[in-house]
């Protein structure tokens, strides 16, 4: 079968059987179809990201594991993210951010600022429809509006947030047996001590009567 | 005559009493690829001088990454060939190490293979849906191009988190595992893809209209393609035989058993045909690649990836992209930034050719020629 136009007959053989299949194809094994789109939404793979938000646990107040450190807000490759570390009533910083910024229109969703977090505190959401009608103002983001819980972060990404979960325990578990040791060295010296000191007053005591000896 | 841009249009005397037009191809002609423009003069309807014009999407990137440090630049290099976001990560990655003298555990070289061939397919079945899209059959080749695009699109989110802006290289490795089910999902939908480089081929490859559009057309001889320092596909296709994969061996590649297809005239047709071939042979490095990865760790215990400090040196990294030879210079004074960042890209060597491909060709072809060398203009311009 090669005669002058044959090729596209081929050609046209596959668009046909494209369209055609497309109303059989009910599986959609091998076609995409479109997605209706607001009525229909894609369910998001785990990974997606768009912006990052800080986590808390239990109180948004008391709760949040930011401390501003500032690391994200230095290496943000387009430095969008603006912190203020919180004072006290005595003026002393606290470690806890008063301000937190994120102007996402500038943010790119690169994910290095949850890479470089030493407190498992900022993460990447997957939210999107972001659009506003104003142009500037909506789109810096604060701290209230940023500050979401590890509940939240569970539902949208669970893998990975009971992973940190279990990061921030063990970290938790190895600080408390540190302190524990660190107490009964604490105990241990004391009790040390205490022992040296109740040595050297029985010595002092047992010394004691030789000296009206010497006066006298 | 000097050329003008600014002052169109009726120019010299062509000696034949009949005079030659100018032309302003773009910037943003439907079926050029971005923001290129190309000043072309004619006679009749044939090209007697073609002047590329470019750095319309010039973002600065090369001076911005002298400016912050080695891991920030690693999300810009997404946007260079915007088509193949990997490649690009893997470049600058694989000449960072160099840089810093980094080795890259075994899962992770496993891991970056299979993505960066994931890669090529996407690029190559893009790459056909466009050429015919420059050839006005916009439509059905685009349309299933992009549906077998898309489905790589999705494994790549699943992976990285973002389809297209990926930044998922890391130094000395990369940035996470596969989740549970990628690598089974991948496996099978790769079983899947020689049959739709089969249905391409039925749709196209015998297309008495397409054969007439690419047979012939611009052929570029394997001296010129080396003089002009061509490389990837568009070299390939002028019968040389050059692939980065086979000449540097770096990564695992000298393990995986591929061959480099060729071209024999260099026309527009070859390098149309060698897409096909090579999206085959990614398949081919994908399938061993799922057959022989091993278990370990994904990114080498000793690299730093935050306020990493290369040694004061200099190291040109370069990898075979899906567009030809992806290189990046950088000179380190041993700080925590870049003193010199040089991007090589292959799109931009490519198109130093396009004036020498164009001359004597009629103005139709021009944006088949354009198309089949394969440019996108994030790289071009950066």
């Amino acid at each position: 079968m090669n005669f002058p136009g044959s090729g596209i007959i081929k050609g046209m053989v596959v668009t046909a059987r494209n369209m055609i299949g497309s109303y059989f194809d009910r599986a959609h094994a091998k076609r995409l179809t479109t997605e209706q789109y607001p009525e229909e939404r894609p369910k998001l793979p785990e990974a997606s990201r768009s912006f990052p938000f800080l986590i808390f646990d239990g109180d948004p107040e008391t709760g949040i594991r930011c401390t501003s450190c500032k690391i994200c807000e230095k290496e943000c490759p387009p430095q969008c993210i603006y912190i203020v570390q919180d004072r006290d009533a005595a003026g002393k910083p606290i470690r806890r951010p008063k301000v937190f910024n994120i102007d996402i229109s500038v943010c790119m969703g690169c994910q290095i600022c949850v890479e470089v977090c030493p407190f498992e505190s900022i993460r990447m959401d997957n939210i999107y429809e972001m659009s506003s009608y104003d142009r500037f103002g909506s789109l810096v983001v604060t701290k209230q509006q940023l500050l979401k819980s590890n509940e939240y972060y569970h539902s949208i990404n669970h893998t990975e947030a009971a992973a940190t979960d279990a990061r921030i325990e063990a970290a938790r578990k190895k600080k408390e047996a540190a302190a524990k040791v660190a107490a009964e060295k604490a105990v241990a010296a004391k009790a040390a001590k205490a022992a040296e000191e109740k040595a050297a007053a029985e010595k002092a005591e047992a010394e004691k009567p030789s000296q009206p000896e010497q006066a006298a | 005559m000097s050329f003008d841009p600014h002052t169109s249009s009726l120019s010299e005397d062509n000696g034949a009493g009949a005079q030659t037009l100018d032309v302003s191809l773009g910037p943003q002609h439907p079926s050029t690829h971005g923001v290129f423009r190309m000043n072309v003069r004619l006679d009749g309807e044939t090209i007697v001088k073609l002047q590329p014009v470019f750095g319309y999407l010039h973002r600065n990137h090369e001076k911005l990454a002298e400016k912050m440090s080695w891991l920030a630049s690693m999300p810009y290099t997404d946007r260079l060939d915007y088509l193949c976001p990997i490649t690009n990560n893997w470049a600058y990655a694989v000449a960072v190490e160099k840089l810093a003298g980094l080795e890259v555990p075994e899962r992770a070289e496993y891991i970056r293979v299979i993505v960066g061939e994931l890669t090529r397919l996407a690029n190559h079945t893009a790459f056909l849906g466009f050429l015919l899209g420059d050839m006005g059959g916009w439509g059905s080749a685009l349309m299933y191009a992009f549906r077998e695009r898309e489905k790589i699109l999705d494994l790549f989110e699943a992976l990285t988190g973002a389809r297209m802006m990926t930044n998922y290289m890391r130094f000395g490795g990369v940035r996470c595992d596969l989740p549970t089910g990628w690598l089974e999902k991948t496996r099978a939908y790769i079983e899947t893809f020689p049959a739709f480089l089969d249905e391409m081929e039925q749709l196209l490859t015998g297309n008495e209209i397409l054969l007439a559009r690419l047979q012939g057309v611009a052929p570029l001889s394997a001296e010129r393609a080396i003089n002009g320092g061509l490389s990837g596909p568009v070299l390939r296709a002028s019968g040389v035989d050059y692939d980065i994969r086979k000449v540097d061996g770096y990564g695992i590649y000298p393990r995986l058993n591929f061959r480099v297809p060729r071209g024999t005239v260099g026309d527009c047709f070859d390098r149309f045909m060698i897409r096909l071939l090579e999206a085959r042979e990614s398949i081919k490095l994908l399938q061993q690649a799922f057959a022989q990865i091993p278990a370990g760790p994904i990114v080498n215990p000793a690299a730093k990836q935050r306020g990493i400090k290369p040694p004061a040196g200099e190291a040109y990294g370069r990898i075979e992209s899906p567009k030809g030879e992806l290189g990046f210079h950088l000179i380190s004074e041993g700080g925590e930034k870049p003193y010199r960042y040089h991007v090589r890209p292959p799109s931009l060597i490519n198109l130093t050719l396009l004036e020498e491909m164009c001359i004597g060709s009629k103005i139709a072809d021009v944006m088949v020629i354009l198309g089949s060398i394969d440019i996108v203009l994030g790289e071009v311009d950066r």
